[in-house]
């Protein structure tokens, strides 16, 4: 009796949480649902409306070097870039720090810490008078090294983390057999921690690719924007507004993010690495 | 150090002289030009002001009209909205069937991939006299406004709750997944409810992830930028603009780069204050 009574109980408040998501998930649908629904639109506007026929118009209209393609190469080599040189340097910073004890450690690693909760906003300004000054300002390796530089925090207490957990008997082996550290790094620990190395390379990435602020102060020639800078044309320049392209825009724009997302919440069983290294 | 040591510790070079040039030298810099009247442009040289950039803004009506704004965007967007929703987004997870979690999540997370430009646009859409929630108030016979013009700060605020939720529904759904399940199953067959479970057993139990999920979303919101900008720009007038808007504005186009460093000097003090307690946090739970 007691017992149908909790299992009837149960069967309620699931159906009360089913109810409640569900409301939820319809308002965080919205902006979603009128992306898609505009890029297929051919007369779009700014409201979610079952579209007048379906078309392709949109992207043929976008898929060009100028709109697409040239900034969306430039988000590559600027995330691209940035993010092998901040993985690189956080591999190569972690292996000490992992496998070491030394008094340098514990500061060091509180300052990475200290670092990675800084609003990097807020040095944006400094940022761009010092790169006028020492002439790297609208170059791209100059925003390279700075993406690389803000993200290195992060990454390095990450990747820490990540190799705290690859035991150390193996390369225990491999030192007696006279390898030195940069081998039993790069053929015994990263190779282990694979999942690792993917989990910062993609955050990074990700990080990297959505950020709007540090490409708009540190880079002024047009041809060299990235694609979160690009996108503000089509509310600055060319008059109307066509928002059908630029609903187009950013769906081939966010694509590549959400499939890395997806990579990576896949191979770590959905569950939450980042959540957890953040926890500390 | 012996030499040993020296050999060991090299590998952390290259991280150590990008962290030094390009972060650690430009919050010295800020640090230094905070205190100067360096402009943009047609000025051979900048001489040292003192403390006169700071002075200057605690009597500016702009500045404090910014640091109003900015309270106002961190309650509402992170301590209310981010941290209270992604709470109650993981609890009902826990309960319901795994299709609509799923579903539910899968929205959420997308919100949450997707690059902040791309996500600032998806909600000026939405809020804008001809967009969505004004087409849904109609259909409801409710009167429709212009949300980006008559509450400009709620409408980035919700906008940063939009997409900053899945963070906190992530960090939440970790925390509550770690109870022992008996824990709860005790307390449900004494006869508590969910709210009192929720208060008395659950809340406690998940305090320090509170704590760390409060601090990590209020340091991110302290630094949007990109969502407000694409928004509303920090407009009408000064009526959604948060201390990074403010900052941009003064820099350059008022050209007053000290003074726009000041300000950031300011909001980078108030970062590291969290940032302290936030180590603080972790201190006691590693």
């Amino acid at each position: 009796m007691a017992a149908t009574h909790l299992a009837d109980r149960r069967r309620n408040r699931r159906l009360a949480a089913d109810a409640g998501l569900l409301a939820v998930a319809a308002a965080f649908v919205l902006p979603l649902a009128w992306v898609v629904l505009s890029a297929l639109d051919p007369h779009a506007d700014l409201r979610v409306k079952a579209p007048d026929g379906i078309t392709l118009e949109n992207f043929d209209a976008i898929l060009t070097s100028e709109i697409t393609f040239t900034p969306l190469l430039n988000s590559l080599i600027l995330c691209g870039g940035a993010t092998l040189l901040t993985v690189v340097c956080a591999a190569l910073a972690a292996y000490p720090l992992s496998r070491f004890r030394s008094r340098l450690n514990r500061p060091f690693l509180l300052s990475i810490l200290f670092a990675t909760s800084l609003p990097i906003t807020a040095i944006m300004v400094p940022v761009y008078a010092l790169f006028v000054q020492v002439d790297l300002i609208d170059t791209l390796q100059g925003t390279i090294l700075f993406f690389a530089a803000s993200q290195l925090p992060f990454a390095i207490w990450l990747m820490k983390n990540f190799m705290d957990g690859v035991p150390k008997e193996l390369e225990e082996a491999a030192w007696t057999d006279g390898a030195g550290s940069l081998q039993s790094l790069t053929r015994i620990v990263l190779p282990l921690m694979g999942p690792g190395v993917a989990v910062v390379t993609v955050f990074s990435f990700v990080m990297m690719w959505g950020n709007f602020f540090v490409p708009f102060m540190l880079l002024l020639t047009p041809d060299q924007m990235p694609a979160s800078v690009s996108i503000n044309e089509f509310f600055g320049n060319r008059g109307m507004v066509a928002y059908g392209q630029l609903a187009a825009f950013s769906i081939v724009y966010s694509t590549p993010v959400i499939l890395l997302y997806v990579l990576i919440a896949r191979r770590l069983g959905g569950g939450f690495a980042l959540g957890g290294a953040v926890k500390g | 150090m012996n030499r040993r040591s020296v050999i060991r510790a090299l590998p952390v070079t290259p991280a150590l002289v990008l962290l030094l040039l390009f972060l650690a030298g430009p919050i010295a810099y800020c640090a230094w030009i905070a205190f100067t009247d360096l402009q943009l442009t047609g000025q051979a040289e900048s001489s040292f002001v003192g403390f006169d950039n700071f002075r200057t803004a605690f009597q500016d009506a702009e500045f404090l009209n910014a640091v109003w704004l900015t309270l106002v965007f961190t309650v509402v967007s992170s301590l209310i909205g981010q941290n209270t929703l992604g709470l109650a987004l993981a609890a009902l997870m826990q309960r319901a069937s795994k299709p609509v979690r799923t579903l539910t999540g899968g929205i959420v997370i997308t919100a949450w991939v997707l690059p902040e430009v791309v996500a600032g646009f998806l909600l000026y859409a939405f809020f804008r006299k001809e967009g969505t929630l004004n087409a849904l108030l109609g259909l409801l016979h409710l009167p429709s406004q212009n949300w980006l013009f008559t509450l400009p700060i709620l409408a980035v605020s919700f906008a940063n709750v939009w997409r900053g939720t899945a963070f906190s529904m992530l960090v939440y759904t970790a925390a509550l997944g770690e109870i022992p399940k008996e824990i709860t199953e005790a307390a449900e067959v004494d006869g508590a409810g969910g709210w009192r479970r929720m208060w008395h057993i659950t809340l406690p139990m998940i305090r320090r992830s509170i704590g760390t999920n409060l601090m990590l979303n209020t340091l991110q919101t302290l630094s949007v930028f990109g969502l407000i900008w694409v928004m509303t720009r920090g407009g009408p007038g000064d009526r959604s603009q948060t201390l990074p808007l403010f900052m941009y504005e003064q820099a350059f186009q008022n050209s007053m780069i000290g003074y726009g460093t000041a300000v950031a000097l300011l909001l980078l003090l108030v970062g590291s204050v969290f940032s302290v307690v936030y180590m603080r946090l972790l201190r006691t739970e590693v």
